[in-house]
């Protein structure tokens, strides 16, 4: 297992080393915090949100890219670009939209736009150059979706960061997601509040192997 | 007033899929599902079927057809020795993964799946009522 890590972190250190777009891909399932997190990674770096959030699933329902992020620590630099997904979903169902208070045509619409953004976060996985999975770690995580989207980052050997997010909420369980997924490193944060958002970045880097 | 629902459960044994490609076993899992059976699969997809699985459930999703509840129930124990995990490996590589079970069911049937290690509750959601029951 080690040395599947090693391979893992030589891996992505090669491709931060040479290549010139480094594609940093935020999946998971929806509802999760990908954008939050997004929107916070940009604002620390570039001074700039990246999109918008919501309480209600699906929000984020294309790919958006925000190019050549740069993150620094401890006189280390880190360049990517940052892909924030749709969250993956095995059914949507535009009457859970009607029961938060849309009207039925904006409900299928929504729907309609969700399944497409679902598609394409899936297209999306055989660019990505690493992946972080961001879980909502007051969430089960024993669902077929994480494990889904976590086996196929595997099967095709791309680098894996997992996020527990929303730490700042009694409900969340840390110990669950780390159990759930005792091969890889687990980071518990609240992107909304940025705490222990430097734990993060410093994963980045570990995982850059600098 | 009393509401009786029928529910179809579908077993689908390891040897209908083994020799089927990857499109065909979703196809023939998607068309049992959408015909609102329960299917009770023997063994698992790979990785990248599931995905697939995923990506073919929302082309289909329409005002009647909600999506798919899914979840594999592993069998094989992940603390069996070294080698019974090789020899598994290998049974695998040659017969394809047989071990476990994957369970399909139609999203507007089963509301969630839950894993406990020693069972397995379909959390079912009544139309009429609204009300929840577990199986």
């Amino acid at each position: 297992m080690i040395n599947v890590l090693k391979s893992f972190k030589n891996f992505f250190s090669k491709m931060f080393g040479k290549k010139k777009k480094v594609k940093l891909g935020l999946y998971g399932p929806p509802n999760g915090g990908k954008t939050t997190l997004a929107n916070k990674v940009c604002l620390d770096w570039l001074g700039e949100e990246m999109g918008s959030v919501s309480n209600v699933a699906h929000e984020t329902r294309e790919v958006h890219i925000k190019e050549q992020v740069v993150i620094k620590s401890k006189g280390k630099e880190l360049s990517f670009n940052l892909v924030d997904t749709p969250g993956i979903a095995t059914k949507i169902d535009y009457e859970d939209f009607m029961k938060v208070g849309m009207k039925e045509k904006e409900a299928k619409e929504r729907a309609k736009e969700a399944t497409k953004g679902v598609i394409d976060a899936i297209k999306w996985l055989d660019d990505m150059d690493t992946v972080v999975v961001v879980l909502d770690a007051t969430k089960d995580p024993y669902s077929q979706v994480n494990v889904t989207i976590i086996g196929n980052l595997e099967a095709r050997k791309i680098p894996v960061l997992i996020v527990a997010n929303k730490v700042d909420l009694k409900k969340s369980n840390m110990k669950k997601i780390q159990a759930a997924f005792p091969q890889y490193e687990v980071i518990g944060i609240s992107a909304k509040f940025g705490k222990n958002i430097e734990a993060f970045y410093e994963a980045l880097f570990k995982l850059a192997g600098q | 007033m009393v509401t009786r629902t029928m529910l179809t459960l579908q077993f689908i044994p390891y040897f209908e899929i083994e020799r089927l490609d990857s499109q065909k076993r979703i196809s023939k899992l998607l068309k049992a599902v959408k015909a609102n059976k329960i299917v009770l699969m023997e063994g698992r997809l790979k990785s990248e079927e599931e995905a697939e699985l995923i990506r073919k459930t929302m082309e289909e999703i329409s005002n009647t057809f909600k999506g798919i509840e899914l979840s594999v129930v592993n069998t094989s124990g992940a603390d069996e020795g070294f080698f019974k995990t090789i020899k598994s490996k290998m049974v695998n590589v040659l017969l394809g993964d047989r071990h476990g079970f994957t369970i399909i069911g139609p999203a507007k049937i089963i509301k969630e799946i839950k894993q406990d290690p020693d069972k397995i509750q379909l959390l079912t959601e009544e139309s009429s009522s609204g009300s929840r029951r577990r199986r």
